[in-house]
């Protein structure tokens, strides 16, 4: 029997689309000052958020948004069934803490900066394959934890790499529900494979993320047998300049057009000034870019047909240190009013 | 067997890498530079003001190059816990790395970053994780330095 709901070689459609009927983001202070201030629903005043360490920060940055968009909806934790959710820290210990206090059937994922794409196909499968009526998808990153994790601690006096990308403080949450009319859907989604060219410098996720980036994308427009301009807006997750830089010029190679409708989320979140480099990252970046300006700019009609690609680079420390290579991967959720 | 494959592998890598060697932005090298001659020599000419103090005071040289050291270590640790040291490092790179209190930092930042695992498994077990390399390798040098004093000294 020929399979229904998958597309192609990669990709699956939604037979019963999934709604988004809530979602919220929290970010920290300088993603405040960002061009995209106003569009988030709250934003923290410190990186310690009351805490003592900044993995509690993180941890309750996760909770407090999660919570935060079940409250838009007047759920409490219990009326969720299930929970999706990752962040960037060894162990997703992030998301752990958070799911120990919200006592949300769990599962976590781990794809570095893709995890929010991960999580929102995850859950739109788990209500489309009819186990769940209602379920939530989130992430968080934190720049210090990240920061400490992956690179030095930060009071050293460091210089950045002119390609190093600023790990976005921030966190995002999406219900999901079953079978209510309105607001925007999950379509269908594309299952990005490990796409590695060799890349080696940990301060250039971009080039490492980029070719897995535009190969999601041409295997989503493959498969969906849809021409590039059938999205408004294709976004990546956080290439940063130079991984988008790199993007368009393999999406002239795979016979793609990009322009307009293409943007990432590491060029968008943070302003020139702001003094970042090549961009924003982590899977915050995403995260509060969907859940603050692109949800609403869907919730307002501008934009109505969504592909969201958010990238990873799976990497860690010790393997950087033993000379492997960035492995990168992408996933793209194709979000649509209908 | 599949040494096509892999060829064809090498060669979409080599593509590639030339691709994003065009595309990266190029390091502000010049301006580094600056920056590193101008810092690391303002402290270097801190340390001079320094020592010219202590042995106007009347330290022999050794002494007074031993208190020197320690004015500035202590200044770069004080100013690593103001939060200030990473913001000069920042823009002076090897300029404010290289100079004494650049080990100084590293140290203080470790601890300053550890501490919340606590004062054995953090502070105490991670408080080299950075300059570490530093005493290890210049461990080894001074004992080569030793036996080849001892040897043709």
């Amino acid at each position: 029997m020929a399979n229904q709901k998958k597309l192609g070689m990669q990709s699956i459609k939604f037979e019963n689309p999934p709604v988004l009927t809530a979602w919220a983001t929290i970010v920290g202070p300088k993603e405040g000052e960002g061009p995209w201030g106003s569009y988030f629903d709250w934003i923290l005043e410190d990186y310690e958020f009351g805490e003592q360490t900044w993995e509690k920060a993180e941890s309750k940055l996760l909770r407090e948004t999660v919570k935060l968009a079940l409250s838009k909806k007047n759920y409490q934790p219990q009326d969720i069934e299930l929970m999706v959710s990752g962040d960037l820290l060894n162990q997703i210990t992030s998301s752990n803490y958070a799911a120990r206090e919200l006592q949300i059937p769990f599962l976590g994922m781990y794809g570095a900066c893709s995890t929010m794409a991960e999580s929102l196909l995850t859950a739109a499968m788990a209500i489309d394959g009819g186990y769940f009526e209602r379920a939530v998808a989130a992430v968080s990153s934190h720049h210090y934890t990240a920061e400490r994790q992956f690179r030095f601690p930060t009071e050293q006096g460091t210089q950045r790499s002119m390609t190093g990308q600023w790990t976005v403080t921030g966190a995002g949450a999406v219900v999901l529900e079953k079978g209510v009319y309105g607001g925007p859907r999950v379509t269908c989604a594309t299952i990005g494979k490990i796409i590695d060219l060799g890349q080696k410098d940990v301060n250039d996720m971009g080039s490492a993320m980029a070719p897995a980036a535009a190969d999601t994308i041409k295997q989503h427009l493959d498969d969906t047998n849809r021409p590039s301009d059938y999205y408004d807006l294709i976004v990546t997750g956080d290439l940063g300049k130079v991984g988008s830089a790199l993007i368009k010029q393999l999406f002239v190679k795979h016979g793609i057009v990009p322009e307009p409708n293409y943007s990432d989320c590491g060029v968008l979140i943070f302003n020139e000034t702001q003094d970042v480099h090549a961009g924003g990252s982590g899977c915050g970046c995403s995260a509060a870019m969907l859940c603050g300006p692109l949800l609403k700019k869907m919730e307002e009609g501008k934009i109505k047909r969504l592909l969201l690609v958010a990238t990873g680079a799976l990497m860690s420390p010790t393997t950087s240190f033993q000379g492997e290579s960035i492995p990168g991967i992408a996933h793209a959720v194709a979000l649509e009013y209908l | 067997m599949n040494t096509a494959e892999d060829r064809l592998k090498k060669i979409e890598a080599q593509e590639y890498q030339d691709m994003v060697d065009q595309t990266k932005p190029k390091p502000t090298v010049v301006k580094n530079c600056i920056w590193a001659f101008v810092v690391g020599g303002l402290i270097c000419t801190l340390g001079q003001v320094i020592m010219n103090f202590f042995s106007a005071r009347g330290l022999s040289q050794v002494d007074a190059g031993s208190a020197t050291a320690v004015v500035l270590v202590f200044l770069a640790a004080l100013f690593t816990g103001l939060g200030w040291y990473d913001v000069l490092g920042k823009r002076a790179g090897a300029g404010s790395i290289v100079p004494i209190t650049g080990f100084a930092n590293a140290i203080v930042a470790s601890a300053m970053e550890f501490k919340r695992e606590g004062y054995i498994f953090g502070v105490g077990a991670r408080i080299f994780s950075v300059a570490g390399p530093t005493l290890v390798f210049g461990f080894v040098v001074a004992v080569v330095i030793g036996l080849i004093k001892v040897v043709f000294g």
